[in-house]
């Protein structure tokens, strides 16, 4: 089934040419196109989860590999494993759903939807991609449609949001591309194959130079997480991005910068990563923390879902460099692998969850109240029954109550992590509680007490948003419920890499 | 006879000039577009003329005419830049003069024919008193070229200020040449090569620098770069535009034949990667707080200067075109006369319908002129070199050589400069894209020419960005300088 990859990859482009001669005012055809595109690709990655052999998750599938640029001695290399299949459908399933979701955008729809379908192509590139400068040139190439999509349909603050999502960001790339070129150049035979370096660990003799292509890695992951002190650009983006926009931004975008740990920086250089576990391990804690105490403060819903996002991206960060600070030693790789497969699952879980959640800010404040602030609503509960359903469930799967998904990765990177880093975990388990708390809180504010006569006439998620909202709540709790299937395909690609470590 | 083959270039380039002067003395005054056509079609058979073997570019690198012209690679490359650029920049000169009232439109078409012959005498001069003379050339040429639109004010402060300054800076130059003609006791570059290593120490630094003045001067590095706001804004934007790729391209390739052959390394490795640092950082510094995108485009050409005397110091050598410095030159130069011409077009489409080269009056252009404002997207994000435009493969090979020589620390400069440059180019992109058209603006035309040269610009920019090979693989064999 060679293409296959390729087909996924590049059908939202082709869906993307297709809508450029679509004229501007044909408003069905465009939303037609975009949706039977995106559709048609969710599709086709289904299909290759089907012929996906999941007794081999450890191993690259599905291979595609062609030469690009020869005499730069770039490939046109493509593959999945255990690690970046589900991300792709992630990505896939969460385009899809939220197309489905824009249906009603009628501001430039036709610039809307080309620049998702890009989007689309640049998110499953990265996670595709086995090849440095291919990686390098999707990670980039996600970053402009996204500064678009925030630039043109966001929030009052828009501009500054877009352009500092923006800068933040290229520092973050041009910094990794240093640490690429370091790694390139030490390396022999010179190459960019990403699974050849990582075999052949080009810096595994000289730890000062691999810690400082660590840092170049580091820097440009860590800005996508986002890991304090480098989350400021987040806040801003998220809350001024459109519904969609957010959407994508929480449950895929952050993931880049986690895959990038997880893919590239920690087999890649182990001994540097290793050497610096411990720092980035405090830095992953104060997120947790940090994140948790100023989602608390929140009084605007969108700005604690994008807080929230900083205390679950720093568990991410806390297994990973729970995992790293052991690497090659015999002694735990039991509970680095739980921690490091709790980490995976918990960037998939906080996808479903924190893309939902999104949604759901989206549903009140886009066509509805207009306002997302906390104090404003009250007794929403008899109001809005299905919308109060729904809300409930993601967020209580976002505080981590067990039989909901997020509860399998957080139960997963704590149990993994406290074998490691006893003192850090408890202190990460200081922002489950908070987190519980202001969870809790919001419910309460949201949808208990008395209704506020304002919503008298609010009505309840119509169709399009239920379509929107329904599988990532049917998700969380069946993923909730059984993991297993996920979670052994999981933990195979994750004990080939910490295999790799040695 | 053999040795005027390898001439024909700058053969058809002299009649071509002489041809033009004539044609544009018969035709009318609203004519003039026939001295412009003509000028292009002569400059595609040069182009075509430059890839035979024995003008050098798949051919035997060696000296011609007394050992004082190099028929290589090298040359020849700059040739195609050169030419290439001449002839984007007759077509939008062709845009710009349409419709416009002016006296000189004629005479700027021929003088831009004979512009290149100069550019094209720079890059494969081996002697310094043709250097000099090519030098000189085309910059008389150039002062007129930046003062022709007489009725102008600010272009007539352009040419004034662009001779007083570019005079000095030959003089500086030619004191330099000097230095070396007394202590190598001959002016060309391949003798003094075997001499300099007799030179008294600190001999070679102090011509070095001298030299410095000169060719700094035409590829806009600070300190050297004062002039270039001024006439960048004030010239004709077309003669802008080829000040900014052709004239900088021409100079690069001056300085890399002067600096690799005749000189030691230790004598300037040390002061250009200043030099780089400070263009890249005073360049984009500058840059940010433009309004205007003419003076913009000028700042962001002094930026650019540095990051190619990234690679220039770059010296050591790689096997594959990663980690080669001049490769990276090379290949930069060409993406960036591809993307800055067309930033250049768009500015020229722009003037002529809203007669405005503030950055301000853009907003809103993605409604008004969609072509516009894509292609503005594509050559803004190519200058900031962000991948599947021409200019990241460029900043991606001066950065890989930078960091095989060792200078990992220009790399980090260069990478911290981008980010700045970021800043203003978005800034571009911001007006056009994310703010909305001011009240009752309707769209604006976009003409036949302009889109034609739209286009051209585009697919260069995007074709390098996304399969440069071809052109990896012509800067890999173009990098062989002639050395003895």
């Amino acid at each position: 089934m060679s293409g296959l990859l390729s087909l996924v990859l590049w059908l939202p482009v082709a869906g993307a040419l297709v809508l450029l001669v679509v004229p501007r005012d044909r408003l069905a055809t465009i939303r037609g196109v975009a949706l039977a595109t995106v559709a048609l690709d969710f599709a086709i990655s289904l299909g290759a989860v089907a012929v996906f052999d999941r007794a081999h998750a450890d191993t690259m599938q599905l291979v595609e590999r062609v030469p690009w640029i020869p005499s730069l001695g770039a490939t046109y290399y493509l593959g999945v494993d255990g690690l970046s299949l589900p991300l792709v459908i992630l990505t896939t399933l969460l385009t899809l759903l939220c197309v489905v979701y824009s249906w009603r955008v009628d501001m430039r729809p036709k610039e809307y939807m080309i620049l998702f379908l890009i989007l689309e192509t640049g998110l499953v590139g990265v996670f595709l991609a086995l090849d440095f400068i291919l990686f390098y040139v999707f990670w980039e190439v996600s970053l402009v449609p996204m500064f678009f999509i925030i630039g043109i349909w966001g929030g009052p603050r828009r501009v500054y949001a877009a352009i500092k999502f923006f800068l933040y960001t290229l520092v973050g790339s041009l910094a990794m591309l240093l640490g690429i070129l370091i790694v390139y150049f030490n390396a022999s035979p010179r190459t960019f194959d990403i699974i050849a370096l990582i075999h052949q660990k080009p810096l595994a003799g000289d730890l000062q130079l691999a810690v400082l292509a660590f840092w170049g890695f580091f820097l440009g992951f860590a800005i996508k997480v986002p890991m304090f002190p480098f989350h400021t650009w987040l806040p801003d983006a998220h809350v001024e991005a459109p519904t969609a926009g957010s959407v994508l931004l929480a449950a895929v975008l952050l993931k880049l910068g986690t895959y990038g740990f997880v893919r590239i920086a920690l087999p890649l250089l182990p001994g540097a990563f290793q050497h610096v576990a411990t720092i980035v391990a405090i830095l992953a804690v104060i997120s947790v923390v940090y994140g948790a105490l100023v989602a608390m403060a929140q009084t605007d819903l969108k700005k604690l879902v994008a807080y929230s996002s900083v205390t679950h991206m720093g568990y991410v960060m806390l297994a990973v460099s729970a995992a790293a600070s052991i690497a090659g030693r015999g002694a735990l790789q039991g509970a680095a692998t739980t921690a490091l497969s709790g980490a995976t699952v918990e960037m998939l879980a906080h996808g479903v969850i924190t893309g939902a959640l999104f949604f759901l800010v989206g549903v009140i404040y886009d066509y509805r109240a207009h306002t997302r602030g906390l104090g404003d609503f009250g007794g929403l509960g008899l109001r809005l029954p299905v919308y109060t359903g729904i809300t409930m469930l993601v967020m209580l799967a976002s505080l981590g109550l067990p039989g909901l998904m997020g509860f399998v990765a957080e139960f997963m990177i704590f149990l993994g992590a406290f074998q490691i880093y006893q003192a850090m975990t408890v202190a990460a388990l200081v922002g489950v509680v908070i987190t519980v708390a202001y969870f809790l809180w919001a419910i309460h504010r949201l949808f208990f007490g008395p209704l506020n006569t304002r919503w008298d006439a609010l009505l309840d998620m119509d169709g399009r948003e239920k379509w929107a909202l329904i599988p990532l709540a049917a998700l969380t709790v069946l993923i909730g419920v059984y993991p297993r299937p996920l979670v052994d395909m999981i933990n195979l690609a994750m004990l080939n890499i910490l295999s790799l470590l040695r | 006879m053999m040795d005027l083959r390898a001439l024909a270039p700058e053969l058809i380039l002299t009649a071509l000039g002489l041809g033009l002067l004539c044609l544009d003395m018969v035709t009318r005054a609203e004519e003039k577009r026939i001295v412009g056509w003509t000028g292009i079609a002569g400059l595609a058979a040069a182009l075509v003329v430059t890839l035979l073997p024995s003008v050098g570019l798949f051919g035997r690198p060696r000296l011609v005419f007394f050992e004082t012209y190099a028929v290589d690679p090298f040359a020849a490359f700059f040739k195609i830049v050169v030419i290439l650029g001449a002839i984007l920049v007759l077509l939008a000169a062709l845009d710009f003069f349409r419709g416009r009232q002016t006296t000189h439109e004629g005479d700027v078409y021929v003088l831009t024919v004979f512009m290149v012959l100069g550019l094209v005498l720079m890059a494969a001069a081996a002697d310094l008193i043709l250097l000099f003379l090519a030098i000189e050339f085309v910059s008389l040429v150039s002062y007129v070229l930046a003062g022709s639109l007489k009725a102008d004010r600010k272009s007539n402060e352009a040419g004034v200020k662009y001779f007083f300054y570019g005079a000095a800076a030959s003089a500086v130059m030619l004191y330099g040449f000097s230095y070396l003609y007394g202590a190598g006791q001959t002016t060309n570059m391949y003798h003094l090569a075997q001499r300099v290593a007799a030179f008294p120490p600190g001999f070679a630094v102090v011509a070095a620098v001298l030299v410095l003045a000169g060719l700094g001067f035409k590829v806009s590095l600070v300190p050297f770069h004062q002039w270039t706001p001024d006439v960048y804004e004030g010239a004709p934007t077309p003669i802008t535009a080829f000040l900014s790729v052709a004239s900088k391209a021409a100079g690069f390739a001056a300085l890399l034949r002067l600096f690799y052959v005749a000189l030691a390394p230790e004598a300037w490795v040390a002061i250009l990667a200043v030099l780089a640092t400070f263009s890249m950082t005073v360049g984009n510094l500058v840059a940010l707080s433009q309004r205007n995108i003419k003076r913009m485009l000028a700042y962001s050409s002094i930026a650019h200067a540095g990051y190619i005397l990234i690679g220039v110091v770059a010296l050591t050598s790689s096997l594959t075109p990663v980690g080669s410095g001049i490769s990276a030159v090379l290949f930069y130069l060409l993406a960036y006369t591809f993307t800055n011409v067309g930033a250049f077009s768009v500015a020229i489409a722009i003037e002529r319908t809203l007669g405005s080269d503030a950055i301000a009056d853009y907003a809103g252009l993605s409604q008004r002129a969609p072509f516009l404002a894509i292609a503005m997207a594509v050559f803004m994000l190519s200058l900031t070199g962000v991948p599947l435009t021409a200019l990241f493969f460029g900043k991606f090979l001066l950065f890989a050589a930078a960091i095989q020589s060792g200078l990992l620390w220009l790399a980090v400069v260069g990478i911290l400069n981008t980010v700045v440059s970021l800043y203003y180019y978005a800034g571009v992109i911001w007006a056009m894209w994310l703010t909305a058209p001011p009240e009752g603006a309707g769209r604006v035309g976009e003409s036949a020419l302009s889109r034609v040269l739209l286009t051209a610009t585009v697919a260069g920019t995007l074709v390098l960005g996304v399969y440069p090979n071809p052109v990896v693989q012509l800067v890999q064999t173009a990098r062989l300088l002639l050395k003895l």
